[in-house]
């Protein structure tokens, strides 16, 4: 073994061991390990600029979904110019005064980022995000002066994972466009029914405030009949997922609470009603 | 060496279907298969990946140390399906969303790792990998003709294009929606391996034993 480890330089020497050696075995291993992780990391890195634009045009078309807009003609960009994407201070509820570009500002890492999020403490905390941002974009749809829809970015803590999507508000500020999520990582057929267009197309119409101004917009265990009381606030529970259907609850309760885009829709609620 | 290549090629088809006569794979032909476009590129996956794997894991099959050969294999199989994963993510987004965990799950259908241990392990790698093509053809072909009865009774859809009127946009077919649920794939699958095994009588195979007619008077 030796002599030949000698003509062959230490690889052909590794080889030309039996398979069954330890030394052998250990080499193969770590090898293969070295070989496949460097393909792998190459398909992911080079891939990773696609990836990122397909994941943009992605939340653009969610957006467009979720105001009805998806079924005008013309590209997703086009269609996307005629919103007005603003950023919205949270806590004071008014647009922020900043050189930040709206359109590129990533609420998710300004999340994470200590400097431009505020943590929530135990009793804030429950959609479950830890902290948020103190910025968060809005996209208005307008109509000449009057503002038609707003959506608004929401996200929290379902089952599995942490639901990220869109709620479009009509002009009141009020009455619910449409709902729809664009990421999560819920049980497909149960959870993962949130992305169910029957399941969806019952917020259409929905309220979120009852008349004393609080938050009231609700998934129910069960389905909303006629007779269910404050039908305008509730939306059929997903069956066999009562954790994700809570998850929605309180994201929405958070979003559009005090803590989450609150003071901003009672801001312009007031406007509305001068 | 020819006439092996097309052997390969061509058996999996129908003679010895990875599906209908090996019945394996068959968890991603029940989830994939509700409509025809993501039935094809989970096919087209699973047979590049089929093919690949089978090819590197036959190009370095004489270093394997046997007692570390199922992770060898893995590891290739795996790293295969996250390459495809991420291309799927890059140049067919919807696509990958719709399929969402499934690509991933090609690293643990039965198919792959059966015709790397079973053929890749033994032969050539010019003859594994038309091995592996062979496969995901087979493969393909089911889940094609599952997929096209689904969408097609589900939805009344090809390629989602609607071919029939479904009611509720004032057509008068009544989607069956148990064919959009897993279910329905079983019976699909169920009736076509019957349909192959009435016409490749060769295919049935012998019963396990054989039920005797039984006296009431030797029992007593």
């Amino acid at each position: 073994m030796a002599d030949s480890s000698k003509k062959k330089g230490l690889l052909g020497g590794l080889l030309a061991l039996p398979n069954d050696d330890p030394k052998k075995t250990l080499f193969i291993a770590v090898m293969l390990c070295l070989v496949c992780s460097i393909l792998v990391s190459t398909a992911a890195v080079s891939l990773k600029p696609i990836q990122t634009s397909n994941k943009k045009t992605d939340i653009k078309r969610n957006i467009l979904a979720v105001t009805g807009q998806s079924n005008k003609a013309g590209s997703v960009d086009e269609l996307f110019e005629q919103f007005d994407v603003r950023l919205v201070d949270l806590s004071e509820g008014n647009y922020a005064d900043t050189d930040i570009d709206p359109v590129s500002y990533d609420q998710r890492k300004a999340s994470a980022d200590p400097q431009m999020s505020v943590k929530l403490t135990g009793d804030q905390n429950i959609a479950g995000i830890g902290s948020r941002a103190k910025m968060a974009p809005v996209y208005l749809l307008t109509e000449g002066d009057t503002i038609k829809q707003v959506v608004l970015p929401v996200h929290g803590y379902g089952l599995w994972s942490t639901l990220y999507g869109f709620l479009s508000l009509e002009g009141d500020f009020n009455t619910i466009k449409g709902l729809r999520f664009y990421e999560h990582a819920e049980t497909p057929g149960l959870g993962g029914e949130v992305d169910n267009p029957k399941w969806r197309s019952q917020w259409e119409g929905k309220k979120v405030f009852d008349e004393d101004g609080n938050v009231e917009i609700r998934v129910i265990r069960g389905h909303v009949g006629k007779d269910t009381p404050e039908a305008e606030h509730k939306v059929d529970g997903l069956s066999g997922a009562t954790l994700t259907s809570n998850g929605v609850t309180n994201l929405l309760q958070y979003w559009l609470g005090d803590h989450g885009f609150g003071p901003y829709l009672k801001n312009m609620r007031s406007e509305l009603g001068k | 060496m020819a006439s092996e290549a097309k052997t390969n090629v061509i058996d999996p088809l129908v003679d010895n279907n990875p599906i209908t006569l090996q019945v394996l794979g068959i968890c991603s032909a029940l989830a994939v298969t509700t409509n025809m476009m993501s039935s094809l590129i989970m096919c087209i996956a699973l047979t590049t990946v089929c093919a690949f794997s089978g090819m590197f894991i036959s190009a370095i099959r004489k270093h394997i140390p046997s007692n570390i050969r199922i992770i060898v294999q893995m590891t290739i199989i795996a790293s295969l399906v996250i390459i495809v994963d991420q291309v799927l993510k890059a140049y067919a987004y919807e696509a990958s969303k719709q399929l969402s965990v499934f690509v991933g799950l090609i690293i643990t259908n039965c198919i792959v790792l059966g015709r790397a241990e079973a053929y890749a392990m033994k032969n050539p790698p010019m003859l594994s990998f038309l091995d592996g093509i062979g496969n995901g053809l087979g493969y393909s072909l089911i889940l094609m003709g599952v997929a096209f009865f689904r969408e097609l009774l589900g939805a009344g859809k090809l390629f989602g294009h609607q071919v029939i009127p479904v009611a509720n946009e004032g057509g008068w077919y009544v989607p069956n929606g148990l064919m959009l649920l897993p279910p329905s794939a079983f019976f699909v699958i169920g009736l076509m391996i019957w349909a192959i095994r009435t016409w490749k009588k060769e295919q049935v195979e012998k019963p396990d034993y054989q039920i005797h007619q039984v006296h009431r008077t030797e029992v007593l």
